[in-house]
C-alpha cells in the first residue's frame, strides 16, 4: 500500500512493534498460568480416575489398615453439610444484599456492615473455622454437622451479600420508578421487580459462593472433624470429603491415598460444574 | 393569563409550585390548572423543567433525598405535597409511564395483573378480564392475546411501550402522566401510541411531556410552554400554536430558536 503525503510510517511501525511485544509478554503469561493449571489438573486426573470405582461410592471410609473402602459417608456428609449450608447462607446473604442495594440510603450502618462484610470475605478460612470452634465446639463439647454448616455459612455469606448487591445495583433505576408509579410498596418493588429482575446474577452468586465453600478444608477441620462411620446425625461429627482427603492423603495406607486422589478429583469435578451451571445457565446477569 | 376559564371540572391545580434540586431550583412559581378528561402537553427545550413538573404530579422526586417541592397541588380537595400523603396510594391513583419501555422481567399478563393486585381482589377470571380490556385499550391485544405468558421482554420497543400504557392504564387511575413515551419508538408506533393518548382522554385525563411539537399539536387540548424553569405560556393548544401570547412561545413553536 502506498503511503498518502503526510503519513509518517516509521510511528506506525513503532507502535506495531510495541504491540508484538505486548502480546508475546501477555501470551507467555497466561501460558505460564494455564501450564501449572493443566499439570495440577493432569496430575489429578490421572490418579483420581485410577482411584474413582463404585465401591468408592457405596463403602464407608476404612479402618486403618484394612483393604478397600470408600467415601460414601464423606460424600455424604459433604452434601448435606453443603445443602445446610446453602440453605442457611441463601435468605441471610440475600436479604442482607437486598438490604444494601435498595435500603440502606448512605446510612452509617451499612457503611459499617460493606465494611465488616468486605472484611468477612478476605477472612482466612482457619480463623473462621477457630471462631466456631470456640463458640460452638468448645461450649457444646463435641465436634457436629452443624458446627461445620455454620463455619462454612460464615465464609458464604459475605460472597452472597456481596454479589447480591452488586446484582441489584445492575438494575436500572427506571426499573424501581415505573414499579413505583403503580402504587406499589418498597418491599414489594424490592422482591418482585427488582430482585426477580437480577436473578440470575443473584442465583450465580449463590452457585459461585457454594462452589468456593465446598472445597474449604480448614474450618471443617475444627468444626465436623470427621466420622469413620457413616452418620447423617447433624449433631454429631460428620465426615466430608476435605477433611478425608487431608487426612488421608498424609497416611502410610496405600489405599487411603488413593481414596484421597479419587475424592480430591470429585471435588474438582463438582466445582467445575457449578461453576459451569453458574456461567453457561445464568449468563444474563439482569433481564431488563 | 394561566389559568383557565372554569367551564370544565379541573381535577389538578397547581398553585405557587416551586422545587428544587439540593440548592438549584428546577421549578419557580407554577400556577396551572388540569381539567378532567383533557390531554394537557408540556412542551420546551431541554432542562426546562417539564419532566420535573409532571415528577411532582405523583410525587416520584420523593423517592430521591434532596430533591423537594413547596407550594400546594390540589387533587381531589386533598394537597399531595402534604408530607402525610400516602404515596402508594397518590401513585395508583396518578399513574406514570417512562420515556424507556420498563416492561417487568415477568410474563406479558403478570406485568398487567401486577399493578392491579396491589389494590384489588379480583378473580381469575376477573383478573383475565381486567388484562384483556387493559391490553385491548393500549391496542396491543391483537399482536399479544396469543402469548401471554410470554416474557414482557420478549416485545418489540413499540410494543413494551404499549404494554407499560396498558399497565398504567389497568389500575384504572384517574390521571395518566406520560414522560416522553415516544422518544424511543420508530414513527409507526409513535403514530399507534399518539392515536391512543387520544382515545384515553375519555375515561383518564392525560398530562404529557413531549420534545416533539408536532405531536403536542396534534394529541393535546391544552399545552404549557416552559422556559427555564418558568411556566411561560399556557392555554388551549390551537391558540398556543396558531397565536400565541409572547414572542418566546412563538420562537420555540416555530424553531426559531431550541
Amino acid at each position: 500500500m502506498k503511503a498518502s503525503t503526510n503519513m509518517d510510517l516509521s510511528i506506525y511501525a513503532k507502535r506495531k512493534r510495541a504491540n508484538f511485544i505486548g502480546m508475546v509478554l501477555s501470551m507467555s503469561a497466561m501460558i505460564i498460568g494455564l501450564a501449572f493449571l493443566l499439570w495440577i489438573l493432569s496430575i489429578l486426573i490421572f490418579k483420581g480416575l485410577s482411584a474413582l470405582s463404585i465401591s468408592m461410592l457405596t463403602h464407608s471410609t476404612p479402618a486403618p489398615g484394612s483393604e478397600g473402602g470408600g467415601l460414601a459417608n464423606a460424600i455424604v456428609g459433604s452434601l448435606m453439610i453443603v445443602l445446610s449450608c446453602s440453605l442457611l447462607s441463601t435468605p441471610i446473604g440475600v436479604l442482607a444484599g437486598v438490604y444494601l442495594s435498595e435500603y440502606s440510603d448512605r446510612s452509617k450502618i451499612a457503611e459499617v456492615t460493606r465494611f465488616v462484610n468486605d472484611i468477612m470475605l478476605s477472612a482466612p478460612s482457619i480463623v473462621i473455622g477457630l471462631f466456631v470452634y470456640a463458640l460452638i465446639v468448645v461450649p457444646s463439647k463435641h465436634f457436629s454437622g452443624w458446627a461445620g454448616t455454620i463455619a462454612l455459612s460464615l465464609i458464604a455469606i459475605p460472597v452472597v451479600v456481596r454479589t447480591t448487591e452488586n446484582m441489584l445495583k445492575l438494575v436500572p433505576v427506571s426499573l424501581r420508578e415505573a414499579a413505583f408509579a403503580l402504587g406499589a410498596p418498597k418491599w414489594k418493588v424490592s422482591t418482585s421487580v427488582v430482585l426477580k429482575a437480577a436473578k440470575s446474577g443473584v442465583m450465580t452468586g449463590l452457585l459461585l459462593a457454594l462452589a468456593r465453600v465446598s472445597g474449604e478444608t480448614a474450618p471443617l477441620l475444627f468444626t465436623a472433624l470427621n466420622n469413620q462411620f457413616f452418620s447423617t446425625d447433624m449433631n454429631k461429627p460428620m465426615a466430608n470429603l476435605p477433611v478425608v482427603i487431608f487426612q488421608f492423603a498424609m497416611s502410610p495406607y496405600d489405599n487411603w491415598v488413593n481414596l484421597a486422589w479419587g475424592g480430591a478429583l470429585l471435588i474438582t469435578l463438582t466445582v467445575l460444574a457449578l461453576n459451569i451451571i453458574a456461567r453457561v445457565v445464568f449468563r444474563e446477569k439482569v433481564s431488563v | 393569563m394561566n389559568t383557565l376559564p372554569e367551564t370544565k371540572e379541573i381535577i389538578l391545580e397547581v398553585r405557587n409550585l416551586n422545587f428544587f434540586y439540593g440548592a438549584f431550583q428546577g421549578l419557580k412559581n407554577i400556577n396551572l390548572d388540569i381539567q378532567k378528561n383533557t390531554v394537557t402537553a408540556f412542551i420546551g427545550p431541554s432542562g426546562c423543567g417539564k419532566s420535573t413538573l409532571l415528577r411532582t404530579l405523583n410525587r416520584m422526586y420523593d423517592l430521591y433525598p434532596g430533591q423537594r417541592a413547596e407550594g400546594v397541588i390540589n387533587f381531589d380537595g386533598e394537597n399531595i405535597l402534604n408530607p402525610k400523603q400516602d404515596l402508594n396510594l397518590l401513585r395508583s391513583r396518578v399513574g406514570m409511564v417512562f420515556q424507556k419501555p420498563t416492561p417487568f422481567p415477568m410474563s406479558i399478563y403478570d406485568n398487567i395483573a401486577f399493578g392491579v393486585q396491589l389494590y384489588e381482589n379480583l378473580s381469575r377470571s376477573d383478573m383475565d378480564d381486567r388484562v384483556e380490556w387493559a391490553l385491548q385499550k393500549a391496542a396491543i391485544w391483537g399482536e399479544v392475546k396469543d402469548k401471554l405468558g410470554q416474557s414482557g421482554l420478549s416485545l418489540s420497543g413499540g410494543q413494551q411501550q404499549r404494554l407499560c400504557i396498558a399497565r398504567g392504564i389497568a389500575v384504572k387511575p384517574a390521571i395518566l402522566l406520560l414522560d416522553e413515551p415516544t422518544s424511543a419508538l420508530d414513527p409507526i408506533s409513535t403514530g399507534k401510541v399518539e392515536e391512543l393518548v387520544h382515545t384515553l382522554k375519555s375515561e383518564y385525563t392525560v398530562v404529557i411531556v413531549t420534545h416533539n411539537m408536532q405531536q403536542a399539536a396534534r394529541v393535546s387540548d391544552y399545552t404549557a410552554y416552559m422556559y427555564l424553569g418558568e411556566l411561560m405560556e399556557f392555554g388551549e393548544t390551537d391558540q398556543i400554536f396558531m397565536k400565541p401570547a409572547r414572542q418566546e412561545t412563538e420562537d420555540y413553536i416555530t424553531g426559531r430558536f431550541g
